[in-house]
């Protein structure tokens, strides 16, 4: 049928030269990442693979991320430091250990690690059964922690209808906070899930890797997917989008927001869980990584488009491959990695501050 | 139009004496208004007359500083928007009133969120209602034009089948071709059974489709009655038909 607006149908040439250019943006950028994508697989495959490895993990922090910045429209500073705090717990039903007087470990009398066979190896894997319960039972408390913080701190800011910069003040506070309270539970020093050497694996045709990085690989995709399936497929994800969209509308439309809201802090409390105790599993876990996370999480989010869920997934890969794979090049020290996330998050501001798939 | 319905006892909506307003500033200065079962009522008044202010303020969105609200008899002077959709009163606001990123479909499940049941047979329902909408369901809201997504905004308030619905200007911005046929729908949706209460700049058209009309200036009632003698009266005529 016709129907046509009266207003705004007919565009200015200035909009239509924006678009144009908005337009040939995409295609630069697009077409910038696909062939760095293509062409740091086919030289560098096995910085491409670790860049991959850690990608996955962003882009779980990422889509986390995403969903608070599209449901309650703040930049959640605490989320690194939630990544740490989740993988801490994790560690603590694993191994129940904490931090005594004079930096000596003293343990509780019950943990994970204590079931028969908990920390067998499954498969090739350097881990058994104990830190996947662990890793399940970390992410329930991190949402119990994230929805208490929310209903506590930022819930009295939002009736307050408080400006995002002093969300983003806040939630930084929350962050500093967190950082503490790991520090005086389990100390400065680094921890680990799992000691000894880390069994690895021959990828068929490409590099070496330690077997443990395949089940992160998997583990973000198996989460990805229900995230996907719970935002496209189910009434919540529904409800979650309509809120992302027009909080407003969404509440004269009969949702109770605050339900929510508290649904977005479980779902990424669960994603923010999960992908610290991955990050955690690969490398080594120390208050500071929270910290260290939060850029590359960010340039993630922004990149791919923040409020975007397949977005947040996209930046998280390309960030984690950039990082990777620029400090072999050149005479960049790999001192500098993490600057790279910096230098991405620039550079998206600067040519397309909607990133790949914002709207 | 339809005949008027016999005056009910008890009506549908009725507020007494309310003020309401941004900050310190009072926008409404004692309006009341009524609404039976199965009426259509205008409200028109000139620019800054508080119409839209009135709307916000009887579906909860603003709170009401003194006055009361009553929905069939029950006082809902405090009640959130959320609660008044379940007692069977929904909003239409004026703009930003579809969700942009969802499809059509979803935009109607979300519109009947609050449904315990009976959201399919709801849905078909509606989309006989409105053949455009139900022509592309997978559609996304923001590729639509102006006139559809205002078919999609009264749409998905109609999900819950309401008694009332309350209407935010719904010609705002359209063509003159997209405005009688949103009228024909209201009048449409009107017959079922359901009343409605609208604000609107397009007076003439306004009044004459509906029963009853309040003409509201600086925040106060100026006149009501009889759409029809409304319409007709010197008054009306002079400061809102332009003639």
């Amino acid at each position: 049928m016709s129907t046509e607006t009266v207003s705004p149908r007919v565009e200015a040439a200035p909009a239509r030269l924006w678009r144009l250019g908005d337009a040939a943006g995409s295609v630069v950028l697009f077409g910038a990442i696909g062939l760095f994508v293509i062409w740091s697989a086919l030289t560098h495959p096995s910085q491409f693979v670790a860049g991959l490895v850690v990608g996955s993990v962003l882009a779980l922090g990422a889509l986390g991320l995403t969903l608070i910045y599209g449901v309650l429209k703040f930049a959640h500073f605490a989320h690194g430091d939630s990544m740490m705090l989740a993988a801490y717990l994790a560690f603590f039903v694993l191994s129940g250990n904490l931090v005594g007087t004079r930096g000596t470990d003293v343990r509780v009398p019950w943990s994970f690690a204590d079931l028969p066979g908990a920390t067998e190896p499954i498969w090739r894997f350097s881990f058994g059964y104990g830190l996947l319960l662990s890793m399940v039972v970390a992410a329930a408390l991190a949402a119990v922690i994230l929805i208490l913080v929310d209903r506590w701190v930022y819930r009295p800011l939002r009736q307050r209808r408080a400006g995002l910069a002093i969300f983003a003040i806040v939630s930084l506070g929350v962050a500093i906070a967190m950082r503490s309270l790991v520090l005086m539970i389990w100390g400065p020093t680094p921890r680990f899930y799992v000691s000894g050497i880390r069994p690895t694996l021959q990828l068929p045709g490409g590099p070496r890797i330690p077997t443990d990085q395949l089940f992160i690989v998997a583990a973000a995709i198996v989460l990805a997917v229900a995230v996907y399936l719970l935002l496209y497929r189910t009434t919540t994800g529904r409800a979650m989008r309509a809120m992302a969209d027009n909080p407003d509308l969404a509440r004269v439309s009969g949702i109770d927001t605050e339900a929510v809201v508290r649904t977005t802090w479980l779902v990424s409390g669960g994603l923010i869980a999960v992908a610290g105790v991955l990050l955690a599993l690969q490398s080594q876990l120390k208050p500071e990584l929270g910290f260290i996370l939060l850029l590359p999480v960010f340039a993630a989010a922004i990149l791919g488009g923040i409020g975007s869920p397949h977005g947040a997934l996209v930046g998280g890969l390309v960030v984690g491959v950039l990082q990777e794979v620029a400090v072999t090049v050149g005479p960049l020290s790999p001192g500098y990695k993490f600057s790279i996330a910096f230098v991405v998050l620039i550079l998206v501001i600067l040519v397309r501050p909607r990133g790949l798939f914002g709207a | 139009m339809t005949a008027a319905p016999a005056v009910a006892t008890q009506p549908l909506l009725e507020a007494v004496d309310i003020t309401a307003g941004y900050g310190g500033v009072d926008i409404l200065r004692g309006v009341s208004i009524r609404v039976q079962p199965g009426e259509m009522v205008a409200i028109i008044g000139p620019n800054g007359a508080g119409k839209s202010t009135l709307m916000k303020a009887l579906f909860g969105l603003l709170p009401v500083r003194t006055g009361r609200v009553l929905l069939a008899g029950e006082e809902i002077t405090r009640e959130s928007p959320d609660r008044l959709v379940r007692r069977g009163m929904c909003y239409v606001p004026q703009t930003d009133n579809v969700f942009p990123s969802l499809t059509i479909r979803e935009n109607l499940e979300i519109g009947g969120f609050a449904r315990d049941g009976g959201r399919g047979e709801r849905m078909e329902q509606v989309f006989s209602l409105f053949p455009v909408l139900a022509e592309r369901p997978n559609e996304r809201a923001g590729r639509l034009s102006g006139g559809q997504r205002q078919l999609l905004a009264i749409a998905r308030a109609l999900m819950l089948d309401p008694q009332l619905l309350l209407l935010d200007e719904p010609s705002a911005s359209l063509s003159p071709k997209m405005v009688d046929m949103v009228f024909e729908k209201v009048v449409e949706i009107n017959a079922t059974g359901t009343a409605i209460l609208m604000v609107e700049q397009n007076a003439r058209q306004a009044l004459s489709l509906s029963h009853r009309g309040y003409v509201l200036a600086g925040g106060e009632n100026r006149l009501e009655g009889d759409a029809r003698q409304l319409l007709e009266s010197d008054e009306v005529r002079r400061l809102y038909l332009g003639e």
